[in-house]
């Protein structure tokens, strides 16, 4: 199934300037699933959503389409937009 | 224009990295930043070795984590390691938080750089920083899993290569200790002479809130580390450590500590009033010089403010660099930088108003 991810503007110098990208994936498709495929076409974007033990970085978050994905097991229905978005945080 | 002589002192800051430029007379600064707008900078070097000038930076983003970035045209532009070059591996089941030093190794190493990162461990490349390995045997030390963390964080801040291009390496862990391995794999807590008043046990094996050392090039087993309480030396690569300047310094608190890489017995400290009170005592900014090894210390205050300056320099904030007489820089928790010609006889301010400092890095371009 095809998914898209619409990145962060912080992020798209480490996709080649990328602003959304699309996966075909076979389903059913998490979130989880999403992150890896992102991470192995472009891993200096994965490496900015999750750390190397796995975890989702604390102040970034993920949108399946207009809600927050609550972790990587969320699953992404067909036709979905996966958003990755800063948080409101920082000092 | 920068060329070979010049001077440049990387400042790191908790919003990202300045840099300040001059001719070898030292005398006319130019400020240039921030690279990396936005991020902590906890380290920065500049790697002169092997026929370049190559600056590396440790930076994180508080949304999208730590990295480490490398220019081999003094900032004009950076480039990131592929991914996972400085990471845990994934059966240790830890994340790099901060990367906390990184630390060129000899001059016959020219291709070896050590990491120092939260949560404390090493790391080394062996490629001027395009990758890094985990240092395991450090990462494996019995004493690692009851380590505690200082104020910020179980960081390994300090890493101490053998000037020759030898096994002999030394870190230093917040607040774990100081540790050393002679063969270049086999590592052991080396803190003894080195008070701990804050642990049950005052003279501990380990446990130490160790907050800088560093060494004289040119006599590589003398070391002055400032303690969380007290300063200390050791003239056998850490092997006995032996307070020095409680009689003279208006505090023993404090955290950087600079060995001048000239003079084996020259040193500087900034003492702090407490550490309960980290700022510098009598709202007066003083960095204090020994010449002798410890034994006694001289004040040094010409061109630093004298009345109502309630500072603080972090543990990495104070640098040198390699002429003679030596340039001494240090950056505030409150955005200032000072610079000294002539080995802390006088200071002059070369910046002001920028974020906090959080680390100051010199060094005379090849």
């Amino acid at each position: 199934m095809k998914v898209v991810v619409r990145l962060a503007t912080a992020l798209r110098p480490y996709a080649g300037g990328a602003a959304s990208l699309d996966f075909d994936l076979p389903a059913p498709v998490s979130v989880g699933d999403v992150i890896d495929a992102l991470a192995k076409a472009h891993p200096g974007v994965g490496r900015r959503i999750r750390d190397e033990a796995g975890a989702i970085r604390r102040h970034v978050n993920l949108f399946v389409g207009s809600e927050k994905a609550p972790g990587a097991d969320t699953l992404v229905p067909e036709a979905a937009e996966l958003t990755v978005l800063p948080a409101v945080s920082g000092g | 224009m920068t060329g070979p002589g010049d001077v440049v002192v990387l400042v790191g800051t908790s919003k990202g990295l300045f840099t300040l430029t001059s001719g070898a007379e030292r005398a006319d600064w130019s400020l240039a930043g921030p690279s990396f707008p936005g991020e902590e900078i906890y380290s920065a070097v500049v790697d002169t070795r092997g026929g370049r000038n190559r600056l590396l930076v440790g930076a994180t983003s508080n949304h999208w984590g730590p990295s480490v970035y490398r220019s081999d045209d003094l900032g004009a532009s950076w480039e990131e390691p592929s991914a996972g070059t400085l990471a845990f591996p994934s059966e240790t089941g830890a994340a790099v938080a901060r990367v906390w030093q990184l630390q060129p190794a000899a001059d016959a190493q020219p291709g070896v750089v050590y990491a120092g990162v939260e949560p404390a461990a090493l790391f080394r490349s062996d490629d001027g920083g395009e990758s890094f390995a985990l240092d395991q045997g450090l990462w494996d030390h019995p004493h690692r899993p009851q380590w505690n963390p200082g104020g910020g964080g179980l960081c390994l801040h300090t890493v101490l290569p053998d000037p020759a291009g030898g096994t002999r390496l030394a870190v230093a862990v917040s607040a774990a200790g100081f540790y050393r391995t002679l063969d270049g794999h086999t590592w052991e807590a080396a803190n003894v002479g080195i008070r701990a008043p804050f642990l049950p046990e005052p003279t501990p094996e380990f446990g130490q809130c160790v907050h800088k050392v560093d060494r004289h090039p040119s006599a590589p087993d003398t070391l002055f580390l400032q303690h969380h309480w007290g300063v200390y030396r050791s003239d056998d690569f850490g092997g006995r450590w032996d307070e020095v300047g409680a009689a003279d310094l208006p505090s023993t608190f404090g955290f950087p500590v600079v060995a001048d890489p000239h003079r084996p017995g020259t040193a500087y400290v900034l003492p702090l009033t407490s550490d309960s009170f980290r700022v510098v005592p009598e709202g007066r900014l003083r960095v204090y010089r020994t010449t002798d090894g410890g034994a006694s210390w001289t004040a040094l205050s010409e061109g630093l403010p004298q009345e109502n300056a309630y500072l603080s320099v972090l543990r990495d904030g104070f640098g040198a660099d390699t002429l003679d007489p030596t340039g001494l820089y240090f950056g505030t928790r409150t955005g200032d930088v000072f610079g000294s010609a002539d080995g802390g006889e006088s200071w002059r301010e070369l910046a002001r108003h920028l974020p906090p400092v959080l680390c100051v890095k010199a060094a005379v371009l090849g």
